[in-house]
């Protein structure tokens, strides 16, 4: 995978977004292609059920143009959540730059989580990859939801973040906390450059 | 790189009012007198309010006034980047040159200079040029010189140490006179009080003011009518209540580009950071380096590889280099002051270069030739007849440089004065930290010429100036050697300020040598010159008995007396009578005796022999006396005739 190319000056981001089904990881995708100019975006490829589950993955390239001379872009990828399309998760992961943990705050949801939390680590350990070298952030999504449901940010951050990564509360639906994530994804990936670990 | 001053931007185009009087004043009298009235001038005002303006009016000003003058405006980001484009051509140097003849600098936005300290640093050493060679600098910012964040303690002062001036906002009436100004400029009428409704909005700076003119001269000209008071109101006013409307639209529509581009904001700053980051630390390096001197090419090649393959490895390698150099500056530096100028060693490029100069420079630090061990002080011969000198020598060994410097022994040849050069040249030597120079003039001589045929002079003075004695033998020999002669007086003068012992030995007072310059001359005999006498009957005999000891002779007092009593000049001649008598002694096979000595000394004598030039016979080894000395053989035909051959 490479990461930046210094000799054709290209930036190519490859980040997933990881969690359990239902979880609102399409929805971020959709709503940041809701946001990016026309010019920027390439076509989001969703391939998803009658019930709008994603089957496949979604795939939205964004144009980020011209920084510092590179071209840079990203690919922003989501994993089907259910259980039983783990060889397409684990495809979908091969070469991620950076992975957002989309949480579901909804009480109820817990062991889910953690068990696609499970999951993606595992999976990345197949790559090879040690999920703590891997960038990585986690946002709690369905923060909208009537409080009785749904586990605060703090609670969720003592149940699911015990890597202590950078954690972000979203209501994906109407994009609060979306391209918070994002960034905040964005600049760990970009930080690894700073290291100069894969060139 | 530099921008030209705009044509529009005079002092006649400037409208004086109370606010901006004082600066327009201090800008005519530095365009008048550039350099010699208020340097540096230093405009200061919020933006838009006529900074650039006064800082080219200066310059239109000053060029009027004497068109040869070299006259550069340019913003503080334009003279940063030249100065990094110079510094990546490797022109730092022309850059400052060119600057430097600058006869009026007009920098704009000096507030830039907040953290960056390398450019101050620059600015600094500029502004001190210029002033130091009169040229005027006006410099503008939009805060006064205290104010800029992170700003050098001496750039503040040299900057306050001018004229500072601000520009306020301009009030009404400056108002007024700014807009009708600008509306005839234009070639705009307006009906009266058009311009007075504009003046009485109270724009922040002259800029907007000028936006709003242009707005309601635009409105004007599509329209048939003359725009009127209350017209301009309305237009100006409904647009600053309608702008809000327009930059604040509905909350859904709005925040979907503000999101993106916020986000390509912070990404492009992040990718920024970490992308070139490892160009920036080479940039920097680099600039430090420079800054310090050092040649930067290889960090400079860093810049053209398209990887940043091991940038920090290279950086950290280039600062080992430079730390070597250092090193090595250093170490010459205390060896040879003019050596460690070398360029070599402000190029790590070049480090074996460097190593070798400096190995160079360390081999010319050998220590210069020493005083011969065959000498001991102890074994001296003290008589009446050397009483004075060998005194003198104690004293110059209790307080050496101190009691008589220099001192000079004068004597006949073969009377020890070579020894007693040598001996205290020991006992100086003894001394904690002491470097003894001793050697004969000849030596001296030869080594001058060697080092002036090795292109080493440099370091062969380095190397007697770190002498904490010299001590030369035979100092006629210096004869019609200018140069030598030269060096030697240099070398006098240094060992005499620094109060270090200078010893020489004469055949005769130094104001009978021939040859010799008048001011060497009255060096030698601004000491202590001291005269070694022809032995007396206890010194020759105590020379004798000690001779015949050395060559196994039983004791015997006739010999001794007789020996003791013939008329000798010096006590080498001693020690060559006494080896004749024992050689004869040895030829004949029989016992040395006061008969045996009176057959050889006072029978034929052998054909005279001369020798070319005349020395004290004795060439000293700075390596060891005692085998030099095991290879001389001395053959005296006749007291009165010595004869000194060396056989090697």
């Amino acid at each position: 995978m490479s990461l930046v190319n210094f000799t054709s000056r290209e930036i190519t981001c490859k980040i997933v977004y990881y969690g359990p089904g239902r979880s609102g990881k399409t929805t971020n995708l959709h709503y940041v292609y809701g946001r990016v100019p026309e010019t920027r975006r390439g076509r989001m490829v969703s391939l998803a059920t009658q019930t709008d589950r994603t089957l496949f993955f979604d795939f939205l390239p964004i144009d980020l143009g011209q920084i510092s001379g590179f071209s840079t872009r990203f690919q922003l990828y989501t994993v089907p959540g259910q259980v039983y399309y783990n060889a397409t998760r684990r495809l979908v992961l091969q070469g991620a730059d950076g992975v957002v943990f989309v949480g579901d705050s909804q009480a109820r949801q817990l062991d889910e989580n953690l068990e696609s939390l499970q999951n993606l680590q595992s999976n990345l350990l197949e790559h090879g990859v040690d999920v703590r070298t891997m960038p990585f952030v986690m946002q709690y999504n369905k923060q909208d939801l009537p409080p009785e449901l749904i586990l605060t940010p703090p609670e969720l951050d003592d149940a699911l973040n015990f890597r202590a990564v950078p954690s972000f509360a979203a209501d994906a639906l109407h994009g609060t906390g979306v391209f918070e994530t994002l960034k905040g994804i964005s600049e760990l990936v970009l930080k690894r450059l700073a290291t100069g670990s894969p060139a | 790189m530099t921008s030209t001053l705009n044509p529009r931007f005079t002092f006649d185009t400037f409208v004086v009012g109370a606010a901006n009087r004082l600066a327009v004043t201090a800008g005519r009298t530095v365009a008048e007198n550039p350099g010699s009235a208020y340097n540096p001038l230093f405009i200061y005002s919020g933006s838009g309010l006529g900074k650039t303006h006064v800082l080219m009016a200066i310059g239109h000003a000053a060029k009027a006034l004497a068109p040869q003058l070299n006259i550069e405006y340019l913003t503080l980001d334009e003279y940063v980047e030249a100065f990094h484009a110079a510094i990546a051509a490797g022109q730092g140097d022309a850059f400052r040159r060119r600057f430097q003849n600058v006869d009026a600098l007009l920098v704009d936005d000096v507030q830039f200079l907040t953290n960056r300290k390398e450019m101050q640093a620059e600015l600094l050493r500029l502004t001190e040029a210029l002033q130091q060679a009169g040229h005027q600098i006006v410099l503008a910012s939009d805060r006064p010189p205290a104010e800029i964040a992170d700003l050098d303690e001496r750039l503040i002062s040299r900057f306050s140490g001018g004229l500072v001036v601000d520009i306020g906002i301009p009030d009404y009436e400056t108002r007024v006179a700014i807009l009708r100004r600008k509306s005839e400029e234009r070639g705009s009428t307006f009906q009266p009080g058009v311009l007075e409704t504009v003046a009485k909005l109270e724009f922040p700076n002259v800029r907007e003011l000028m936006g709003a003119l242009n707005r309601i001269v635009a409105y004007q000209a599509v329209n048939d009518t003359p725009i009127n008071a209350e017209a301009a109101r309305q237009l100006l006013g409904t647009t600053t209540v309608a702008s809000p409307t327009v930059v604040s639209p509905s909350v859904s529509s709005s925040t979907a580009p503000d999101e993106f581009s916020q986000f390509l904001t912070d990404v492009t700053v992040t990718v920024g950071k970490a992308v070139e980051a490892w160009r920036a630390r080479v940039a920097e390096a680099m600039l430090r380096w420079e800054g310090e001197g050092y040649r930067t090419g290889r960090l400079e090649k860093l810049l053209d590889q398209e990887t940043p393959a091991a940038v920090d490895e290279a950086i950290a390698a280039y600062v080992l280099d430079v730390d070597r150099l250092k090193a090595l500056e250093a170490e010459v530096a205390a060896l040879d002051p003019q050596a460690a100028g070398e360029k070599v060693f402000h190029d790590p490029d070049r480090m074996e270069e460097a190593e070798s100069a400096a190995a160079k420079v360390r081999d010319g630090a050998a220590p210069p030739p020493g005083p011969s061990a065959a000498f001991p002080f102890d074994s001296y011969i003290a008589g009446p007849s050397n009483e004075v000198v060998l005194s003198a020598a104690r004293d110059v060994i209790a307080k050496p440089g101190k009691k008589y410097n220099p001192l000079v022994i004068v004597g006949k040849s073969g009377l020890g004065k070579t020894h007693l050069l040598n001996a205290i040249g020991l006992e100086l030597a003894k001394k904690k930290g002491a470097i003894v120079a001793c050697l004969s003039t000849q030596a001296f001589v030869d080594e001058l010429i060697a080092a002036i045929d090795g292109n080493r002079v440099d370091w062969w003075r380095a190397r007697y100036r770190r002498a904490t004695a010299l001590l030369l033998d035979d100092i006629q020999l210096l004869a019609g050697k200018e140069r030598t002669q030269e060096e030697l007086f240099n070398l006098f003068n240094q060992f005499l300020d620094a109060d270090r012992q200078l010893i020489f030995t004469a055949p005769a007072h130094p104001n009978t040598l021939e040859g010799l310059e008048e001011r060497i001359i009255s060096r030698l005999e601004g000491g202590l010159v001291a005269e070694v006498s022809e032995p007396d009957k206890e010194l020759r005999r105590n020379a004798l008995e000690r001779s015949l000891k050395s060559q196994h002779v039983p004791m015997d007092v006739a010999l001794l007396d007789y020996l003791a009593d013939r008329p000798t000049d010096s006590v080498r001649s001693l020690t060559g009578i006494v080896q004749r008598v024992v050689e004869a002694a040895a030829a004949q096979d029989a016992p040395v005796n006061a008969g045996l000595a009176r057959d050889v000394l006072e029978g034929s004598p052998s054909a005279r022999r001369t020798t070319g030039l005349r020395t004290s016979g004795i060439v000293v080894s700075s390596a060891g006396g005692v085998r030099s000395r095991e290879k001389m053989v001395w053959d005296w035909p006749a007291s009165s005739d010595r004869v000194i051959e060396e056989l090697r």
